[in-house]
């Protein structure tokens, strides 16, 4: 017993050591019950939202207003299928199998990005998408590249190398409509307005009132908090809005020399709760969606299966 | 188990024509042909490879994160493996 229980000093030691020395920790390697349980739920929250994150900006594929912005648009949703199939694959190495992830995602058990629980109503809703949501993502997947869990950070690489197209193709279309009619500039000011705050809500609740945010720097899991993230977002976004000549619905936003970056106003974080609750415009019409490609993929798989079976047998045979 | 997502196969990407293999990542597939098509679809989208292996991971023997020390100790203690052991007369080059 006493042996056992050095044994497991020992490992933690090690453990720690590892990171201290920011080393990676690789799958096979010893680590603590609940740092495999905040990352399994980590990644696949962040597999889920990729996966969901297709549906706002698929809306808009059939309606892009030129071959150009559509073809930009497919490959950039099929770009967010790919990190979700790539970040699904981080999490499985951790030992939960993807249908048990999806089976969460499902019920409602696993969480995804809340930012994608609001509708996209205007074509200008794909600029300020692509331009705020990928951009405050990159901030955040940015820092992961860094992460202590060796298969998140390579995955963050990976997707990193692809979200810069992401972002600057959602700038493009905002300032083209900003700089067209004077309704298109309306336009752009309008999806401004409606994604500005719930991409702020995007690095989460505040220092204070995120107690799993400690434990994640502790284990480098994370390497800055969320307010630092969500201030250097700030700071780097106002010049580009002013750039187009739109304007930041924020009347507390002013320059603070003192910080050297932006003050801004609160955040509602009633609204904030609410969606993340499940109560947002548009949580139920997403998994529904959701789940009825995955049933509706359902023979597809059993195709699959089957073939796979029988030429399994006759190379038996 | 029908609904079955097929199993795990690790991808690995020849970025050029005489370079080496190098793991990329995971895809699942029910089997050699779809494995090697959503490999090619998940990781060369941008043109990084010129040829691909996708294996099942069940296939892959891996030596353990504990041997770290001793399964790779023998080659600690053999310096002269290296060309660095050895002292030629000064002046010679291209040795
Ligand atoms: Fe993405
Ligand atoms: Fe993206």
């Amino acid at each position: 017993m006493n042996s056992l229980k050095l044994d497991e000093n020992q490992l933690i030691e090690n453990f720690e050591a590892k990171l201290a020395k920011n080393e990676m920790i690789e799958p096979k390697d010893w680590m603590p019950a609940q740092y495999r349980k905040h990352l399994i739920r980590q990644i696949s929250q962040h597999a889920h939202s990729e996966i969901i994150g297709m549906q706002p900006e698929g809306n808009w594929i059939t309606r892009a207003p030129s071959m150009r912005r559509k073809m930009v648009l497919l490959a950039k949703v099929q770009d967010e299928a790919g990190h979700g199939l790539y970040l699904y694959s981080a999490a499985e190495s951790m030992g939960i199998s993807r249908e048990e992830m999806l089976d969460q995602l499902h019920t409602g058990a696993a969480k995804y990005s809340s930012i994608f629980n609001y509708p996209t109503l205007t074509w200008a809703d794909m600029g300020a998408i692509g331009w705020l949501v990928d951009g405050a993502a990159i901030m955040n997947q940015v820092m992961l590249q860094r992460t202590s869990y060796g298969p998140y950070a390579r995955a963050m690489v990976r997707i990193c190398k692809e979200e810069s197209f992401h972002q600057r193709q959602g700038y493009e279309i905002m300032n083209v409509l900003a700089s067209g009619s004077a309704e298109q500039k309306e336009m752009a000011q309008d999806a401004l307005n409606r994604w500005w705050w719930p991409s702020l809500m995007m690095f989460g609740p505040r220092d204070e009132e995120s107690p799993n945010s400690e434990q994640a720097i502790k284990w480098k899991i994370k390497r800055e908090t969320n307010d630092q993230l969500r201030q250097r977002f700030v700071n780097q976004t106002v010049s580009q809005v002013e750039k187009i000549g739109l304007v930041v619905p924020d009347k507390a936003i002013k320059w603070n020399e003192a910080k050297n970056g932006y003050d801004f106003g609160e955040i509602n974080w009633d609204e904030f709760w609410t969606v993340v609750k499940g109560n947002g415009p548009c949580n139920k019409a997403r998994i529904a969606a959701k789940i009825k490609s995955h049933e509706e993929g359902a023979w597809v798989r059993e195709a699959a299966n089957a073939h796979a079976e029988k030429n399994n047998k006759t190379k038996a045979a | 188990m029908n609904d079955s997502q097929g199993i795990l196969w690790e991808v690995f990407i020849q970025s050029k024509p005489g370079q080496p293999h190098k793991h990329a990542g995971s895809v699942h597939a029910h089997d050699n042909e779809m494995a090697l098509q959503n490999a090619r679809d998940l990781y060369c989208r941008r043109s990084e490879g010129t040829n691909l292996w996708v294996v099942p991971a069940s296939a892959i023997v891996a030596s353990s994160p504990e041997d770290i020390g001793s399964f790779f100790e023998p080659s600690n203690d053999k310096v002269y493996r290296h060309p660095t052991f050895y002292s030629v007369p000064e002046g010679i080059t291209h040795m």
